[in-house]
């Protein structure tokens, strides 16, 4: 019961992005992007002086803020952090690993996709997916 | 193996056992509700299993055309396009709103997107590439779609997975560990309500013996004393009428009206 009374106090939730500049910046010009008062953005930009640590603290800033539902990610940058996005299991926020633009979409590293696949029996997956 | 060996520790009375019973026949509904859950919640999670990879599917190809579509603009409305852009970034206009759908008693969380208040981007491109920055907005919106879709499916699934265990483990602890201990329960009282039984009976018949011993002695007895009682009587009739026959020969004999 007290599951159905949380989920509608989150009414209305944000969309996090750990991403290329490219990729953010298409996101935003759909309006996805946030600031809050603090000048706290919804977004991290990763490019060639970003920090794994820098990235690693932001992941985790995004999967324990209460106004987000989904966090974006390159997956070349989810692939920096592996271990912390595989050790991630709670359903919500949900991580979606996404494609960007100069660095081609490999399911096979895909932390849910990779257990979709364990479950699945892995032919189905494996052929749908080449 | 230990399970079978396993019962419940109770006082085996007719009352406990029709307990026990009625324990059993609740386990067993239990155990069949649960089955069907569990077969529900895995035709869902099947299901949603196919539609991720299908979704997964057209995210690449959405992506693909949305990171196009951004380079289209780029071209068009210059470099500094996206200098704009992530100035001119205030408060969401696209967000997430989350809802649950039920499913055999699982709260699926289901997301979805909605656009609130005006965008700030409608001037970038004012000055050239206006429509290739919309087109590129468009597409952007389209791949979000795609991405809160999966992002639903991929909740669900891990509910669903989540769940699923749970469901799976109560099967199998109700089939392995509480049906069979209340089992060999039932067996236990019955067999030491029978054992209850013959020993009454073997009582009973114990009784009995003594009884029927007790009787013929009795009736021995009885029949002694009868046998003895005729003895006497016949004796003593027999006494009496010699008595008598004495007295009628003395009583004749002192007779003296007698003549001869």
């Amino acid at each position: 019961m007290a599951n159905r009374v949380q989920v509608p106090s989150r009414n209305s939730a944000l969309i996090a992005m750990i991403a290329d500049e490219d990729t953010i910046t298409g996101f935003l010009l759909a309006g996805v992007g946030n600031v809050d008062l603090r000048r706290k953005t919804n977004y991290l930009i990763v490019d060639s002086k970003t920090t794994v640590k820098q990235i690693e603290d932001t992941f985790k800033e995004f999967t324990t803020r209460e106004d987000i539902a989904i966090v974006l990610i390159s997956q070349y940058v989810a692939n920096m952090i592996r271990f912390l996005v595989d050790s991630y299991n709670k359903p919500v926020p949900a991580i979606l690993e996404i494609p960007s633009k100069d660095h081609p979409y490999d399911p096979t590293h895909d932390s849910v996709l990779s257990r979709v696949k364990y479950l699945f029996s892995a032919e189905s997956v494996a052929s749908e997916r080449r | 193996m230990s399970g079978q060996s396993q019962r419940l520790n109770v006082v085996p009375t007719v009352t406990v056992l029709g307990v026990v019973k009625a324990r059993l026949v609740g386990a067993t509904r239990g155990h069949a509700l649960l089955k069907k859950k569990s077969d529900a919640l895995t035709m869902q999670f099947r299901q949603i299993l196919k539609k991720i990879v299908s979704t997964k599917e057209s995210m690449g190809t959405i992506m693909k055309s949305s990171s196009f579509a951004l380079t289209e603009a780029k071209y068009v409305a210059g470099e500094n396009v996206k200098h704009v852009v992530l100035e001119n970034v205030h408060s969401a206009s696209l967000k997430v709103r989350s809802r649950t759908e039920n499913v055999a008693g699982v709260k699926l969380p289901k997301f979805e997107y909605f656009t609130e208040g005006e965008t700030k981007n409608d001037l970038t491109g004012l000055a050239r590439g206006g429509q290739q920055v919309q087109a590129c907005r468009g597409a952007y919106v389209k791949a979000i779609e795609v991405l809160v879709e999966l992002a639903s499916l991929q909740t669900s699934f891990l509910t669903l997975d989540d769940a699923i265990k749970t469901t799976n483990r109560r099967v199998n602890a109700l089939e392995n560990v509480v049906k069979p201990r209340l089992e060999n329960t039932i067996s236990y009282i019955k067999g030491e309500l029978d054992e209850l039984e013959r020993e009454d009976f073997f009582r009973l018949k114990k009784i009995q013996g003594y009884k029927k011993r007790e009787m013929e002695r009795q009736v021995a007895a009885a029949k002694h004393f009868a046998e003895e009682q005729v003895v006497g009587k016949v004796s003593m009739q027999k006494g009496i009428s010699m008595n008598a026959a004495h007295n009628l020969l003395t009583t004749t004999a002192k007779d003296e009206d007698i003549i001869f």
